[in-house]
């Protein structure tokens, strides 16, 4: 488990993750914040379905890639928290949806 | 290169050129029993064979292709059985698209004319059936013209399988083995490669975008030039479309591997340095094919692209490539020029020019073909072998 | 478009320093990034950290802020969040930034991408749960955070200085399990002699080891067939070391086996690059002003080779005074200067190189280790595509589809050359890497679709 050091002096940012909420420090990112908060399965590969998490935290690896406001692929790693955003679980290959 | 002993550079076909046709001449000439040594300056696959499109395409191929196109296709049914490697083959429909009414006309004609001349394997699809077939396809489509039973295959896999057969058949390859120098002596070629010569009664240029030169040293003429056709492959998508498809109107081809990727290409070329062995994409150019295939595909608009690529590719002025005996010299033949289209002739194209070397003719109709539709110029043939 | 004299790609302390000098010399700099502050990946947050957490990272973290500061009052361009996702032969650089693409052009171009951590296949080593050394660190640095009973596992300095860090944030590592072979030791101790002109480096490395020792941190030495165990996440690492088998508990395991230049840029421009035998890595070929094979194009900070925050301070220097003087001034005696304090500054590089060399483990994993995390290629799988008889990366890329996932082949890159290497029994120098291709970070088909049209040579078909 990971703990922050210091309590976050400047307010707060709340979002949520698979509907549950969440509340970071501004200037997290997503991937930062789900860590504090506990979580380590952030999508399920493409290939066989297998769970992973972040790996790198600096933008290479690519295993982070989550869902966020209905866009799929965001590097939960590079992307700063924003109150009221709404981030899931990348389950595998990107869906499309036919009009 | 090791140095080979005098019986390792003799043989009784010298192939130029490690792509598909270079291996599947080799192959098909070895199962006719002849002795082969495919020459290649990098390695196998290396250029357009190895990372082509990988469309197995018969719609709309030049009429003149038509013939050598059905013979390849056939042996595609079977390539396993062939080859012992799938080469990820897969059955599928081939499906251009209209986007206007005009569209669909003038695709309405090429059918006509096909049934004209007794091809019946082109079809019009109206909307509804088009869209049973293409149930992401952009709504504003009216139609298409479809070829259903080609197919698609990875080029690397199929180029690399050919290599491995041919050898298994007993054809030598030697890659990174340049050929420098091609030359006639009595009734013998010599080809000079890494520094050794070898000697076969036939030699079969095979040198696709760099076929040009080789042919000038066999005494012919042919205005090759390379061409870099660019691609783009996506992310894993889920699975939408089980056709390959392409646009009547615009430069396009699009497929959804098995594996979920999407493959887009058919726009405008990147830069190609032939004599480096390098192409220089064009994103400028690229993003009209990206644009496309949103147009044709809406479901595409979110979709990421991972790589882009380009590959060489000899061009034909005329768009067709050049098949068949070189214009004077004896022994000689050529199989290069492929203008984009040619993996799938691929298997076809080297059962004929096996069948042609081996037993001096064959009942393919590959005289649209000829080198000698090009000027030619017979004293600088004989300069040039003497 | 005008073309600026400068364009850096890279904010860390080679990036920043080399904008700064550059403006400074009156260039005109545009310094691209994709993180939305500068430092990069060694002064991470560095203009917001607050001051308490700024001093327990020590001395050598808050040394950035004052290059930052440089940086900022500079009259460098600076473009943060900025994915720069293709390098084109003119040196025109594309990039996205908040969903859209923008070009701008340069007459020289510095990479200051920096290194990478060496990927590091072993078995398990994709559970969640599962990090690089540097992904602890960050988060520390960055956020603050620091976990309760993380395993440390691999060999380098970064390794020990993490563990210090998180001492001092009051979150000690449960155990550090070193894989440092024994000859090691022996080898670098040839370096020595010249390792003590940079004395500073070794006594800082002597007192972190003893902070870590009073802290009564378990270290484990010589350890070996290292396997992360878990079922959908980590739950325990196993190892043996010194002939006994070891079983910890945890549920965060830290790997690292040093860091590699990022070659993604370098091998898109198509510079050329040598394996270095020491690093066990791709060097791109530079000129002693950090000039690549290609003309205009530097390299400097850890992309250059591996040196360290300091010489990436230096040699980002060395460039931006290089591209003054190729403009026309004379910077050769401010030039001679820093190449005289950088050999001073990489004295130790030798030493540190050898002694924690990555372990063979790590640089051919067994067969069942997943060597490509994207595509989930096995190393087993390699090597049976090696002896069918493809040659080299491209053709196993091709065959397997290693390297084509969403990162784009960085993190199985160097390990599949090495095992290529390894099985045909060559040098990875001959072996070579995968061809790199725009875009350099994945790239949604509306960007690509929406970019700018630029004035081409029209190729008529
Ligand atoms: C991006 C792209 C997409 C394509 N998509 C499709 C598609 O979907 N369907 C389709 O049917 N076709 C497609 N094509 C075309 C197809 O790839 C080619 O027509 C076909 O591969 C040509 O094969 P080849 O053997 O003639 O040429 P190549 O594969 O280029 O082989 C020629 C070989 O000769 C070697 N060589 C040249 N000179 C010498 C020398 N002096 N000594 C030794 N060796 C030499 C070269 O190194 C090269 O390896 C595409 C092409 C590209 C580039």
């Amino acid at each position: 488990m990971f703990k922050r050091i210091n309590a976050p002096k400047n307010g707060k940012v709340s979002f949520t993750f698979e509907g549950r909420s969440i509340d970071a420090a501004p200037g997290d990112t997503v991937a930062s914040a789900l860590m504090l908060a506990g979580e380590t399965h952030f999508r399920d590969t493409p290939v066989s379905q297998s769970q992973r998490g972040p790996f790198c935290l600096m933008g290479v690896c690519f295993e982070c890639l989550v869902e966020i406001d209905g866009v799929p692929n965001r590097q939960a790693c590079m992307v700063a928290v924003r109150e009221g955003m709404s981030v899931r679980r990348q389950k595998g290959a990107i869906g499309v949806e036919i009009e | 290169m090791a140095m080979a002993s005098l019986q390792h550079r003799t043989a009784d076909l010298l192939v130029i050129g490690g792509g598909i046709h270079g291996c599947s001449a080799a192959l098909h000439a070895a199962m006719r029993g002849l002795q082969v040594i495919v020459f290649e300056k990098d390695t196998v696959a290396r250029h357009a064979s190895g990372v082509n499109a990988g469309g197995v395409r018969k719609l709309g191929r030049h009429v003149a292709e038509i013939p050598l196109s059905l013979h390849s296709m056939s042996i595609w049914r079977r390539i396993a059985d062939l080859l012992d490697d799938d080469c990820g083959f897969q059955p599928s429909p081939q499906i251009k698209v209209a986007e206007t009414a005009e569209e669909l006309e003038t695709l309405r004609g090429r059918v006509a004319e096909l049934n004209s001349l007794g091809y019946t394997h082109e079809q019009i699809l109206d909307r509804q059936t088009m869209r049973t077939y293409l149930p992401a396809v952009a709504q504003h489509c009216v139609g298409a013209i479809a070829s259903l039973d080609d197919g698609f295959a990875q080029p690397y896999q199929t180029t690399f399988a050919f290599q491995r057969k041919a050898q298994q058949m007993g054809v030598r390859v030697l890659e990174h083995t340049p050929v420098e120098r091609v030359s006639r002596s009595g009734e013998e070629w010599k080809v000079q490669a890494g520094a050794q010569e070898f000697t076969g009664r036939f030699v079969l240029n095979c040198a696709g975008a760099w076929g040009g030169e080789i042919a000038r040293q066999i005494g012919d003429h042919a205005p090759v030039r390379a061409y870099a056709p660019m691609m783009i492959v996506t992310e894993r998508l889920r699975p939408f479309c089980t056709a390959v498809v392409g646009a009547a109107g615009r430069p396009l081809s699009f497929k959804q591997m098995p594996n979920g990727t999407v493959v887009i290409g058919g726009g405008r070329p990147g830069v190609p340095e032939p004599a480096n062995n390098r192409t220089h994409m064009q994103m400028s150019e690229l993003r009209h094919s990206a644009q496309t295939a949103m147009d044709i595909f809406p479901v595409m608009r979110g979709a990421q692209i991972v790589r882009s690529w380009a590959g060489i590719e000899g061009l034909m002025p005329d768009g067709i490539p050049v098949i068949g005996p070189a214009a004077h010299a004896p022994g000689a033949f050529h199989a290069f020029g492929f203008s984009a289209h040619g993996f799938q002739l691929g298997p076809g194209v080297g059962d004929i020019m096996a069948e042609l070397i081996a037993t001096g003719s064959t009942q393919a109709p590959i005289k649209p073909f000829s080198i000698k539709r090009f000027p030619q110029d017979p004293t600088r043939a004989q300069k040039e072998l003497s | 478009m005008n073309a600026c004299d400068l364009a850096i790609i890279g904010a860390g302390p080679a990036g920043m320093a080399a904008a700064t000098e550059a403006a400074n010399a009156g260039l005109s700099v545009i310094l691209l990034d994709e993180q939305p502050a500068p430092g990069g990946q060694i002064y991470r947050g560095i203009e917001t950290v607050p001051e308490e957490r700024r001093k327990l990272l020590g001395p050598d973290y808050g040394k950035g802020l004052s290059i930052a500061q440089a940086f900022r009052a500079s009259n460098a361009t600076y473009i943060p969040e900025a994915t720069v996702w293709n390098i084109n032969p003119d040196l025109s650089i594309d990039y996205s930034r908040n969903g859209g693409s923008s070009q701008i052009s340069t007459r020289h171009l510095l990479i200051a991408t920096g290194a990478v951590e060496r990927p590091t296949p072993m078995p398990g080593w994709t559970l969640p749960g599962v990090t690089t050394a540097g992904a602890l660190q960050i988060l520390l640095k960055a956020h603050g955070g620091v976990g309760d009973d993380v395993v440390l596992v691999g060999s380098g300095p970064l390794l020990y200085l993490l563990a210090q860090q998180m001492i001092e944030a009051g979150g000690p590592p449960k155990a550090i399990i070193e894989t440092i072979d024994r000859s090691h030791y022996l080898k670098a101790a040839r370096h020595l002699p010249r390792a003590l002109s940079a004395l500073s480096y070794l006594r800082k490395g002597m007192a972190m080891m003893r902070q870590i020792r009073r802290a009564g941190v378990p270290h484990y030495t010589g350890a070996r067939d290292i396997r992360i165990e878990g079922a959908q996440r980590a739950e325990a690492v196993c190892f043996s070391a010194h002939g006994r088998a070891h079983r910890i508990e945890t549920t965060s395991v830290a790997l690292h086996q040093g860091v590699v230049p990022n070659q993604q840029a370098t091998r898109l421009l198509g510079c050329d690059h040598v394996w270095s035998e020491s690093q066990r890595c791709f060097i791109p070929k530079l000129d002693a002003f950090f000039e690549s094979s290609v003309e205009n194009v530097f390299v400097a900070g850890d992309g250059a080779g591996i040196a360290g925050a300091n010489s990436a301070e230096i040699r980002g220097r060395i460039v931006a005074l290089r591209v003054a003087q190729k403009l026309g001034d004379d910077k050769g005696t401010q030039i001679r200067a820093l190449q005289k304090k950088l050999s001073r500054d990489e004295a130790i590089r030798p030493f540190l190189e050898t002694l924690y060399a990555p372990s063979d483990e790590v640089m051919v994993p067994h067969d069942d280790v997943l060597v490509c995390r994207c595509e989930e290629v096995t190393a087993g799988a390699i090597r049976e595509a090696v002896d069918l008889g493809a040659p080299g990366p491209n053709q196993i890329k091709s065959f397997l589809r290693s390297g084509m996932g969403p990162c784009q082949g960085r993190m199985c890159g160097l390990a599949v050359s090495s095992i290529i290497a390894e099985r045909r029994k060559e040098n990875p120098q001959s072996i070579g890497y995968y061809r790199l291709r725009p875009p350099l970070k994945p790239l949604l088909l509306s960007e690509l679709a929406q970019l700018e049209r630029e004035p081409t040579r029209d190729e008529p078909l």
